[in-house]
């Protein structure tokens, strides 16, 4: 076996009988890989084929019957439409939760990186502890701090609770932890005499940041902005307590449209495939950071 | 430019009881090229480092100039240094990775780029200038790293060891190009390497710091010529100097075979604190093969011929093996090395009787290590 991939790895790379490492292609692995994503993507596809069919379609069977007989079934726009045109537009919902996904995502990371960076490169008392601190409240769960942030952020408090300001501060504040934690493990990979040549360089730190270091933490940054952003998106928690309904985020609105007695069944599917359609597109742009961002810090280099 | 003093300058790591640098006095000439050398953790790294300002100074002063630097920012020091691992910016091009420090400096872009090109010119690196260092070989990665120092035309220039990470031979010609640049530049050079070959072709004057102190200053033939300790002895000169621990009696040092006849000055130097006996130094150059039986010979039995065509090694070990324990050279314990005549080489298992040429053994003090006069 080692042979083989000894010789293998001498031949030209982009032979067809090799994979992209230069181990001989296994038709087990390549097998097992689809079978895996068919399987993962079975509830997705399911969502998709029901969004598309009539209430009665989805009561009466179920959306597997429409592989066997594509074309005997009713499809029908219906649901999207009925999305848009319901109690709570849809499109109004995209749009908020973009108000409250972008800063949500923008704010912790920039700050996580400052505080990195920090972390880092900086000397000052307690940073070891501190940082111990950092992580461990992580381990909090978000929903103990609902209570007691309800009652600073509402009329008894500051008052902002139900605007998009208040989103943004919870977002950032329990976001950051795990982006602290992310970015300094891949900040500490960095080599250190670039910070230093800075200095001699006579750059302050701040340039020394803008200019070198978050450049360099990009994969990192970039990798943790992709969850950042899902994280908030596809929140229901936060959204649905600190948001007046007028602001109220896609995910919110599709946990809305399913009525008490199971009315708006046939909405709720075309709804959150909609809601998922920018968490995609994302994910599709950015894939290639979202894997690194996953080993990152783990993995040196 | 500008000259360089270290005054009793002393760094100690937290933590830590012995000092990293001990005390460390030290002046540099201006435009002099000075080499710090040493073993590992010998506080040569550390040295610079605090001339950098990447270190505090615990105790003592530096000074550039007439400045005293010891509590001033690296960046109002006036100095530039190169880094081992080049510490380039890997997002930037070589260009702006070289004109970094005067774009934070805040000056006009035309200048930039004129200092820019100039020092890419001497450097050869004028093609390269858009490239990513990641584009770039490991030699000019180096050389971009030299033109970042050239480029802020600082007084005095600080090099970490800047070889060590290039292949043999491309260090061997980087090597003489930082000499002559530096000549060329006229720029006052603190140089960091714990290769003595190094410190021996490209320092006006080499310094050798040992576990924080330092042992001795000099031109390079100074330390090769009289090494003023038993460790400056070993540590410069390739292959190393064999070293003996020899007993005196009779106005010779003897070992074994050989009896070394000393001057009257060098017995009335010996203490009682070396208890009879002296080290006694030769490089493995400084002998030549002679027949049985001459005055103040001995013998060595072969055990390797290193051949090297215009030189050649002969390792071996003293024919008496009591004595050949009290003796070691760059090979190990007990191990003599001797330079001999390369057309005409003994063969291994041969003894070969050998004489130290006149003048050309070291003698050191056995209690303290230092250097006995002759």
């Amino acid at each position: 076996m080692t042979a083989t991939a000894q010789v293998s790895r001498a031949k030209p790379k982009r032979q067809p009988s090799y994979m992209k490492d230069g181990r001989p292609r296994s038709w087990t692995s390549i097998i097992v890989t689809v079978l895996l994503a068919i399987l993962w993507s079975i509830p997705t596809l399911g969502l998709l084929i029901n969004s598309l069919r009539s209430r009665d379609d989805i009561v009466t069977s179920g959306w597997w019957t429409v592989v066997a007989d594509p074309f005997g079934q009713g499809w029908t726009w219906d649901n999207y439409v009925g999305v848009f045109t319901g109690a709570a537009d849809m499109g109004v919902g995209f749009l908020n939760t973009v108000v409250v996904a972008v800063p949500a995502t923008i704010l912790p990371i920039m700050f996580a990186a400052f505080a990195a960076y920090a972390f880092t490169f900086l000397n000052f008392r307690f940073k070891e502890t501190l940082f111990v601190i950092i992580v461990g409240v992580m381990v909090v769960p978000i929903q103990v701090a609902f209570q007691p942030m309800l009652n600073l952020l509402g009329p008894n408090g500051i008052g902002i609770s139900g605007e998009f300001v208040a989103t943004w501060l919870l977002h950032t504040g329990f976001g950051m932890p795990l982006c602290v934690y992310t970015l300094r493990n891949y900040m500490s990979t960095l080599p250190y005499s670039v910070v230093e040549s800075a200095k001699i360089d006579g750059a302050s730190h701040y340039q020394t940041f803008w200019l070198l270091v978050a450049p360099m933490a990009m994969p990192a940054i970039a990798a943790f902005a992709t969850l950042q952003f899902l994280w908030v998106w596809n929140d229901l928690l936060i959204a649905k307590l600190f948001l007046a309904p007028s602001n109220a985020t896609v995910i919110v609105q599709l946990q809305q449209l399913l009525g008490t007695q199971g009315q708006g069944e046939e909405l709720l599917s075309a709804g959150a495939f909609f809601s998922m359609a920018l968490p995609i597109l994302v994910f599709f742009f950015l894939q290639r950071f979202f894997v690194r961002g996953l080993t990152s810090g783990s993995v040196k280099g | 430019m500008a000259t360089v003093t270290y005054d009793h300058a002393s760094r100690i790591y937290p933590g830590t009881e012995r000092p990293a640098v001990d005390a460390l006095n030290l002046e540099v000439e201006d435009g002099e090229f000075l080499v710090l050398v040493g073993p590992s953790g010998c506080g040569k790294s550390t040295s610079l480092r605090m001339l950098a300002g990447l270190e505090d100074v615990n105790s003592g002063r530096i000074l550039i100039g007439d400045r005293d630097v010891t509590d001033v920012q690296p960046k109002d020091r006036d100095i530039a240094m190169v880094f081992q691992n080049y510490a380039l910016y890997p997002h930037m091009s070589v260009a702006d990775n070289m004109g970094f420090a005067l774009k934070i400096a805040g000056k006009p872009k035309a200048e930039i780029r004129q200092r820019v090109e100039e020092a890419a010119k001497i450097l050869d690196l004028s093609e390269y200038l858009d490239r990513k260092p990641k584009a770039l070989s490991g030699g000019q990665r180096q050389r971009v790293a030299m033109g970042r120092a050239i480029v802020r035309q600082p007084q005095v220039f600080l090099m970490d060891e800047p070889l060590s990470n290039l292949d043999a031979k491309l260090r061997v010609q980087t090597r003489t190009q930082i000499a002559s640049l530096q000549r060329r530049l006229g720029v006052t050079t603190v140089y960091v390497t714990h290769d003595q070959t190094e410190a021996l072709t490209m320092g006006d004057r080499i310094c050798v710091l040992k576990d924080g102190v330092l042992q001795q200053v000099g031109t390079p033939r100074d330390m090769y010529d009289t090494p003023q300790n038993v460790f400056v002895a070993g540590f410069i000169g390739s292959p190393a100097m064999n070293l003996g621990s020899f007993k005196v009696a009779d106005g010779k040092a003897n070992l074994g075979g050989a009896h070394i006849p000393l001057t009257r000055t060098t017995l009335d130097a010996i203490t009682d604190e070396d208890k009879g006996e002296i080290t006694l130094g030769f490089r493995p150059e400084a002998t030549h093969l002679v027949s049985e039986g001459t005055e103040a010979s001995f013998g060595i039995r072969v055990n390797l011929v290193e051949e090297l065509g215009s030189d050649a090694f002969v390792y071996g070990e003293m024919l008496d093996k009591e004595a050949s324990e009290h003796i070691s050279s760059g090979a190990g314990d007990a191990q003599v090395i001797v330079r001999v005549e390369p057309r005409n080489p003994p063969m291994k298992g041969d003894t070969v009787y050998i004489q130290i040429e006149d003048g050309q053994k070291h003698l050191f003090s056995s209690a303290t290590g230092q250097r006995l006069p002759e």
